[in-house]
């Protein structure tokens, strides 16, 4: 399973790597998402878990999610080594062993299970190793290179969280926790055909079979756009439903109309500048959307 | 001296010896890390209950 020779690490001396390169197998950006979100999930369910122990909780799913990094770092570093993204990632840049990130990887994921299974419950330990497997083995092993609907599917495993969280405190999937899933799983897809619209030339290096590489910018634009609206809809279902309130609704609407409006402007702005702009601002703005959405339901969740 | 060489073993560099102490910290401080944690659940979880057992 060695994929040595990809990459620069074969002198690379076991055990010489720097804390920071363990830290940043970790992906600490996409980690602070996965807590922010899983905070969410666990705010919102209202269960009878000890504060402390929804602390623990998230811990656990945090170190699961840096364990997925690394065992995904460690399987692609022959793609990141072709993408200027990607190309100073500890494994490619040649300062650690592929080896020793499997070996970090695997650790992790075994630790952050057995202790949420430890300080919750069944389902929800079962959930994060589930996620774990889902990323790491499906998504980077199978999906990644095999097709173009590789971050669809895959999404499912950034989706995850708050359901984990959800199911630390409850012990059960409330339908609450689906429609967070859903709206996560919805809003992936725009998320990173924008950021492959503007690396389109990166992934065709790397050989990965990115949507605009494979059915070309014209089909990426439109698949954006039907996403962007489905997940506009799915956004406010937490008020239509009765979970979330009034305010929630409100803004959640107000923040989707501006989502579908900066997808229309990927849509009608195929060529030059211009398109690489509108590509730039919905990927930034697909961001700051999740954040505030996710924000206004943990502040009603808190003072519900 | 080639022999004097091989007994000496490998000679770590003063970066390298620098890098192992950071790892070896961090390491020590992940650690008590986590048996802090896991003394704080345990108390957590059982709460009184601790003392609550048969001799």
């Amino acid at each position: 399973m060695s994929r040595a020779g990809a990459t620069r690490s074969a002198e690379v001396l076991p055990g010489f790597s720097d804390v920071a390169d363990y830290f940043a197998l970790l992906k600490p950006r996409v980690m602070s998402l996965v807590v922010f979100t899983a905070l969410v999930g666990l705010v919102r369910a209202h269960g009878d878990l000890h504060p402390f122990l929804g602390f623990a909780a998230l811990l656990c799913i945090a170190i699961g999610a840096g364990a997925s990094g690394a065992l995904n770092m460690w399987w692609d570093a022959d793609i990141d080594l072709r993408m200027g993204r990607t190309r100073t990632r500890p494994i490619p840049a040649g300062r650690m062993p592929e080896g020793e990130a499997l070996a970090f990887g695997i650790a992790l994921s075994v630790a952050s299970v057995a202790m949420l299974l430890l300080f919750t419950n069944f389902l929800a330990a079962g959930l994060l190793a589930f996620t774990i497997f889902f990323y790491a083995v499906i998504y980077t092993m199978w999906l990644k290179r095999w097709t173009a609907q590789n971050i669809v599917i895959g999404g499912a495993a950034g989706a995850f969280p708050p359901m984990i969280a959800w199911a630390a405190a409850t012990g059960s999937i409330g339908l609450e926790s689906v429609i967070l899933f859903l709206i996560i799983f919805f809003w992936t897809p725009p998320h990173f055909w924008a950021l492959a619209l503007l690396r389109k030339d990166d992934y065709a290096r790397a050989n990965v079979p990115m949507l605009p590489n494979v059915a070309g910018e014209h089909e990426t634009r439109k698949q954006i756009l039907i996403y962007s609206v489905i997940m506009a809809v799915i956004g406010v279902l937490p008020t239509a439903l009765g979970f979330a309130g009034l305010i929630y609704g409100v803004i959640s609407g107000v923040l989707g109309l501006i989502f579908v409006a900066f997808a229309c402007d990927v849509w009608r702005k195929e060529r030059g500048a211009a398109a690489q702009q509108a590509a730039k601002h919905l990927f930034a703005y697909s961001i700051l959307y999740l954040f505030l959405l996710f924000t206004v339901l943990l502040v009603e969740g808190m003072y519900k | 001296m080639a022999a004097a060489k091989r007994k000496k073993g490998i000679v770590l560099t003063e970066q390298q010896q620098r890098t192992r102490r950071a790892r070896s910290i961090a390491l020590a401080l992940v650690l008590a890390g986590f048996a802090i944690l896991f003394y704080l659940v345990t108390i957590v979880k059982l709460g009184p209950g601790i003392f609550n057992r048969s001799i």
